[in-house]
């Protein structure tokens, strides 16, 4: 890929991060380290990876994108409005009663959405039933993404998935984790350790490939390769920084599930304009 | 009353018995058969559950998940969001005992045409003890909204409703007992989902029935006719939604009704019946089934008698009852 198009998905994914920011400032609650974190990865999905139609979100030959961490769905959600799927005005009703923008994702609610959900653990054999779903309908173009966190891997239904999804060689399973060493009581190693996932996955039978997750490039060249396989499913742990390209919240395991108030998130939109010194500030 | 061609005789000692169960792997097979989507899973319990015929005629349509009740019914959200028509089975007591967040989520929240079968409900599990006989499935999947729950009382009426959960396009529960449970209902008697039936006409006295018990509660109703007093049965295969109409139908003949179930009073068909009547028709009225204790080991004949849950225990109770109006 053109380095051209490169920047223009990394400027796509700071045009998330501002949405999610005034997202969650005007919602007053939600996950602030996740939303952020994951902006490149939605990014890369919605305007690179995918096939889809946000014109028409039911069509039958569109890849299937299942949000198993769906704590972090202000990104899923503001991706899909830059992508087209409604009005970017309408984030800004996130939470909030009558929204389709629910404080987890339902998918009665919002068409776009492939499932409902929140509770953590069950994104993965969800992705195994829609990609044994393909496998007897003989339909070998689709792909089944799905994204998790890597605290959310404490649950055992994943490994449940895991499992099967290696017994019946579902290739067509893509799971980007979301490795970014937090989730609500602290640090991962600490909470409950996962060590080296990458053995763990590959012991299990998956094909696992480790990247940036904050850099696009390497998230689409993963999900290139993930397409190639056969046999297996892939595993692509995505490490990346939790509250990214916002300077206070980088890091801080506190911002997991808080938002911003005004006065936090007017400096935040401030440093997201400026694009880490890449992007002159248009306001003040 | 209308004829819903049961068996002849209730009291006959020679009436014909299968296990429920038996009529779902019947039922399953001739939903595979009309429907290439419907796809079956099992949770290492295939021949107990009666899936094996299904897994053997179609071998690409049948997914062994392991001893994993909790990816048992996800993946099946997943097939089921792809168009398929996923029945999934283990034994009661682990789906939906084990997995019911997840049912509750990826199925009855997301609103996905998955049919649960547990298998091995009731006290009349027997020897394995009270850690295999499910007696809270009916209150768990009662209370989730999009969910429908059923049970059958015979082999043949569940093979009816496998056939017709096949079709209805919504999440389902179904509870099966393991043990052999005598057959009351013809290839000829009516079965559609949301639907009570009055199997014995009578007026002094309701017994609202579901699952095994709804054969104990006819054998009652024919012996308290030898005694003078008449009884009326309603069968409840499907406790939710509730045929509220033939329900209150029969008690504003009646006046006063018993419920009969093999399972936990408290939330179960017991507490449907008593919410209802305490809202729209309150009348005496008395809970069969098991008041807030777990199971032991033991024939089922012996728990059946130790739990209050024979023929007899329903007469004694129709009498109580009535005194009461």
């Amino acid at each position: 890929m053109e380095a051209s198009e490169i920047t223009k998905l990394e400027l796509k994914a700071n045009d998330i991060r501002q949405d999610v920011i005034r997202m969650l400032e005007a919602a007053g609650s939600g996950h602030s380290a996740g939303s952020l974190g994951q902006a490149d990865i939605f990014a890369a999905l919605y305007f690179s990876i995918l096939k889809h139609d946000p014109k028409n979100p039911d069509w039958s030959d569109r890849d299937i994108l299942i949000q198993s961490n769906g704590h972090t769905c202000p990104v899923r959600y503001a991706a899909m409005a830059e992508a087209g799927y409604f009005p970017v005005e309408e984030l800004l009703t996130l939470r909030k009663f009558g929204s389709r923008l629910q404080g987890h994702p339902e998918r009665l609610k919002l068409p776009g959405l492939e499932t409902t959900s929140g509770p953590l653990g069950c994104g993965l054999s969800q992705a195994c039933g829609m990609a044994l779903a393909l496998k007897i309908g003989q339909d070998f173009h689709r792909r089944i993404f799905v994204t998790t966190g890597d605290g959310e891997l404490d649950e055992g239904n994943n490994w449940e998935a895991i499992m099967l999804a290696a017994k019946y060689k579902l290739s067509n399973v893509i799971a980007i984790i979301d490795r970014n060493n937090i989730q609500i009581d602290g640090l991962t190693e600490t909470v409950m350790p996962l060590g080296d996932l990458k053995a763990k996955l590959e012991s299990f039978g998956w094909h696992t490939i480790e990247i940036d997750g904050n850099n696009i490039s390497e998230i689409i060249t993963a999900c290139d390769e993930a397409r190639s396989i056969t046999e297996q499913p892939t595993a692509i742990i995505a490490f990346t920084t939790p509250g990214k390209g916002v300077d206070f919240m980088e890091y801080d395991f506190h911002w997991h599930g808080i938002a911003p108030d005004a006065k936090q998130a007017k400096l935040a939109l401030k440093e997201l304009r400026t694009l880490n010194g890449k992007i002159i500030s248009e306001e003040e | 009353m209308e004829d819903y061609h049961l068996i002849d005789d209730i009291l006959a000692n020679d009436l014909k018995k299968e296990p429920i169960r038996s009529g779902f792997g019947r039922g399953l097979v001739a939903s595979g058969k009309l429907s290439e989507n419907v796809v079956a899973l099992c949770a290492d319990l295939t021949g107990s559950t009666k899936m094996d015929d299904f897994a053997k005629f179609y071998p690409d349509r049948f997914i062994e998940v392991g001893i994993g009740e909790q990816n048992l019914v996800t993946v099946a959200s997943g097939l089921a969001a792809m168009g398929k028509i996923p029945f999934v089975s283990s034994y009661a007591a682990f789906s939906p005992g084990r997995n019911w967040e997840q049912i509750r989520t990826t199925i009855c929240l997301n609103d996905r045409p998955v049919k649960i079968i547990g298998s091995h409900a009731g006290v009349s599990v027997g020897p394995d003890g009270a850690t295999h006989q499910m007696l809270e499935d009916i209150p768990l999947m009662r209370v989730l909204p999009n969910m429908v729950v059923i049970s059958p009382c015979d082999s043949l009426e569940a093979e009816r409703a496998t056939l017709a959960m096949a079709v209805n396009n919504k999440p389902n529960y179904m509870r099966l007992a393991r043990e052999e449970t005598p057959i009351i209902t013809t290839y000829s008697t009516p079965f559609q989902i949301g639907k009570a039936y009055v199997y014995w006409g009578g007026t002094d006295l309701s017994i609202i029935s579901t699952g095994t018990m709804t054969y104990h509660a006819m054998v009652a109703a024919a012996m308290l006719v030898s005694q003078g007093v008449s009884i009326e049965v309603v069968h409840v295969p499907t406790i939710k939604p509730l045929d509220k109409d033939t329900i209150l139908a029969s008690l504003s003949k009646t006046g006063c009704a018993i419920t009969a179930e093999e399972g936990q009073i408290n939330g179960g068909l017991g507490g449907a019946v008593a919410e209802l009547l305490a809202e729209n028709l309150p009348l005496p009225m008395k809970r069969i089934g098991i008041n807030d204790r777990f199971g032991e080991s033991g024939s089922p004949g012996e728990l059946f008698a130790h739990f209050g849950l024979t023929s007899d225990h329903i007469i004694q109770a129709a009498y109580e009852v009535m005194d009461r109006k």
